[in-house]
């Protein structure tokens, strides 16, 4: 078959359509989305019916993804690294229960934070819950673990971790595609009280999945992922982990001279390993991300074997590998002929021009700025975040998804007024709501504007749960319909705008304001598609 | 044969539109390749860009290293200039001339010319105007890497292959007119060579 070229993200869904997807479940999350982008569009999704829409978070994925697993089938759960901290609840205890049909879960990691509020690695969560990990180093291996993953997850009884970073996900080369399965039919375990995890139950699982974890290492040893290559130069041996072996070969295309092991496959192998640390006087780790691997070498009290990585400083601690990077570690330079003139300057990201969110922040910090000095403003996690730049200047906090509500409550618990919270019809959907409920329970005397723009847009305009359903969620939680005001955020309606802003700050209780006109970005996409 | 290409710009000007005719062609030719694009948040109008890395050898990174870069396209002046510490010795700046101005700091476009101009390769041209010239604005982009055919190290005629099979289905009309801004930007390239 010839290669067709794939994003990292494309040459993973392929490989689980290929492998007999029966469905994807995912929130979208930069740099996971374009995974389950392309099973949506792909032809056979439809001809298979393979589920494929967007779930309202991460959690409610991972569980409808596990209770695909319960019947037998095979499924896909996609997310970034931060959305590994809203699915570990269901993530860490599905390694409890184990899975049925093949079930992989893809992390999607963001060192160097291009589109995320921290470095997370999702590596941790794999070693957390005791289950196997992937990590490819290239798109056509992303291919073949989730091709074949599937099988392995089967065969092993335990969900599969595969964890890739940005560079990856987004990054097109050729892929190499595999003949395509057939999907598999409704089954059931051998043991029907295998997924209620009671103690008595759990504790037995638990059991399980400790004596399976030598299997796994053997597994690791047995790999084609992870490589033992020898080199003549044994004063160092080298741990590439995922791509960090591309950068370290970047900088040896004739072939490296030192013994290298390359990691594709976890829990780490012991038997390379030990090899490695035989042959060569000290070891230094390449891992994108944070030390995981290196942790593990070196051991709390760092006596013994020399480690060289990111915790001694040979690497830097924060940020991404690159090609630059890795050759300073190996004693090599890649020299620059130029350099970036002083003239030039930052160029942040901005709110599109006509963008409803830009006339809710107007209108919002002309009222609060001018009449309400000691006023404070909780924001969240979506394109309205970009509300902390000028000239908007408005917005005290971005801390992860729902938080907007629940940190305006406790900070309205502990006195101050005006408290508000601005957040996105999506992001509120995926975890504002049960904070709503909180503010409503507790009568806060807040104001939560909830900027709708009908779609999630800084993931690139995916479908948004709660499209024409706001209100009545609203409603149906409990806040009071007299104060739930709905405006159209446009020039031409500044004034009624702050009317209305300032008559819910000046209500002693919970408002919500909910400006709503179409995201102009998949307004012109529809446009353009007509 | 190995080309390392960054392109950059500013969120929506649409420089993954230039890789992928290039990268289209890459594959006709047999060649590897390797292409890291920016999606997500920096796609809102701030610095975009993308690095594209062709060879006759598999190729490691997806990243090019300081130094290695052999050709810098951009939609925008200032853009090409934040690249530079990759640029290679012999390497080439092919840039459009018109800022694109969404920041209040943004430099002065005297000195901005003044840095470009210390460069001992580079090719500046109005892609709007040349575009215009052409029949449409919208083929500014390939007016753009038509200036930068003669640095690719991959036949015009794959480049041409390439742009037929991307615009065949917005028909004949669109393709021509493809067709001649690309024809276009390489007569500007070749008189400032």
């Amino acid at each position: 078959m010839s290669k067709q070229l794939l994003l990292g993200d494309e040459a993973i869904a392929q490989a689980a359509l290929d492998a007999g997807l029966s469905g994807v479940y995912a929130y979208p999350g930069t740099p996971s989305t374009e995974i389950t982008e392309y099973i949506q569009l792909a032809p056979i999704t439809k001809e298979r019916n393979v589920h494929n829409r967007w779930c309202t978070n991460e959690k409610t994925a991972m569980e409808a993804a596990l209770g695909m697993s319960f019947v037998g089938k095979r499924a896909l759960v996609c997310m970034k690294h931060v959305g590994m901290n809203v699915a570990a609840d269901c993530f860490i205890n599905s390694a409890i229960t184990g899975a049925n049909g093949g079930l992989i879960v893809i992390a999607a990691d963001d060192p160097s934070m291009h589109s995320s509020q921290n470095e997370q690695d999702s590596r941790f969560y794999g070693d957390f819950s005791l289950i196997p990990m992937y990590e490819p180093s290239n798109q056509q291996e992303a291919y073949d673990m989730v091709y074949n993953g599937f099988e392995f997850s089967e065969k092993i009884g335990e969900p599969i971790l595969l964890r890739i970073v940005t560079r990856l996900a987004h990054s097109r080369s050729g892929v190499e595609r595999k003949a395509q399965k057939e999907q598999n039919q409704i089954s059931f375990g051998n043991d029907p009280k295998q997924f209620v995890l009671l103690p008595g139950i759990a504790r037995k699982r638990y059991k399980m999945l400790l004596e399976h974890q030598a299997d796994f290492v053997k597994a690791s040893e047995e790999s084609p992922y992870n490589q033992y290559i020898d080199g003549p130069n044994k004063k160092l041996g080298i741990v590439a982990c995922g791509i960090g072996y591309n950068y370290l070969m970047e900088n040896y295309p004739e072939g490296c001279e030192y013994p290298v092991l390359k990691i594709g496959q976890y829990p780490l192998p012991k038997k390379q390993l030990s090899q490695l640390i035989e042959s060569c006087d000290e070891i230094l780790v390449l891992e994108d991300g944070q030390p995981f691997v290196e942790k593990q070498l070196k051991g709390y009290l760092g006596i013994g074997f020399k480690i060289k990585g990111r915790m001694d400083g040979t690497l830097s601690y924060d940020g991404e590998l690159n090609p630059d990077s890795v050759a300073l570690a190996l004693g090599k330079e890649n020299r620059s002929e130029f350099t970036v003139p002083n003239i030039i300057e930052m160029r942040p990201p901005a709110l599109c021009e006509g963008c409803g969110h830009r006339d809710m922040y107007t209108t919002l910090t002309q009222v609060l700025n001018e009449e309400y000095p000691t006023h404070k403003v909780f924001s969240d996690i979506g394109c309205y975040t970009l509300g902390a730049n000028a000239p908007f200047n408005a917005i005290n906090s971005c801390v992860d998804m729902g938080a907007s509500i629940t940190m305006a409550k406790g900070a309205a618990d502990g006195g101050l007024h005006p408290s508000v919270a601005v957040i996105g019809d999506s992001t509120f959907t995926h975890s504002g709501m049960t904070g709503l409920l909180d503010c409503v329970n507790a009568n806060s005397n807040m104001t939560i504007v909830i900027s709708d723009n009908e779609t999630t847009a800084m993931t690139g305009g995916q479908d948004s749960a709660g499209t024409g359903k706001i209100e009545a969620i609203c409603t149906g939680l409990g806040v009071n319909p007299e104060h739930i005001r709905i405006v159209t955020p446009l020039k031409k309606n500044y004034d009624e705008m702050k009317k209305i802003i300032r008559e819910e700050i000046e209500y002693n209780g919970l408002s919500v304001i909910i400006p709503r006109r179409e995201c102009i970005q998949t307004l012109s996409r529809k446009k353009r598609n007509k | 044969m190995k080309k390392d290409i960054i392109l950059s710009g500013v969120g929506g000007q649409g420089i993954l539109s230039i890789a992928t005719v290039i990268g289209k062609a890459a594959l006709k030719e047999g060649l590897y390749m390797k292409q890291a694009e920016v999606h997500g948040m920096s796609q809102r109008g701030g610095d975009v860009q993308s690095n594209l890395r062709i060879s006759d050898q598999p190729i490691a990174s997806d990243l090019i290293p300081s130094g290695k870069c052999d050709l810098i396209i951009s939609l925008e002046p200032m853009e090409g200039l934040r690249y530079l510490p990759y640029l290679g010795k012999e390497g080439w700046l092919v840039t459009n001339e018109t800022p694109f101005i969404n920041i209040p700091n943004y430099p002065e476009q005297d000195k901005l010319m003044n840095e470009i101009n210390k460069l001992p390769h580079k090719i500046v041209l109005d892609v709007d105007k040349v575009a215009k010239e052409v029949g449409s604005i919208r083929v500014a982009n390939i007016v753009l890497l038509g200036a930068t055919t003669p640095f690719l190290g991959i036949a015009y005629e794959k480049i041409q292959y390439s742009i037929r099979e991307i615009f065949q289905r917005k028909g004949d009309e669109i393709v021509e007119l493809n067709l001649k801004a690309l024809a276009a930007g390489k007569e500007i390239a070749e008189k400032l060579m």
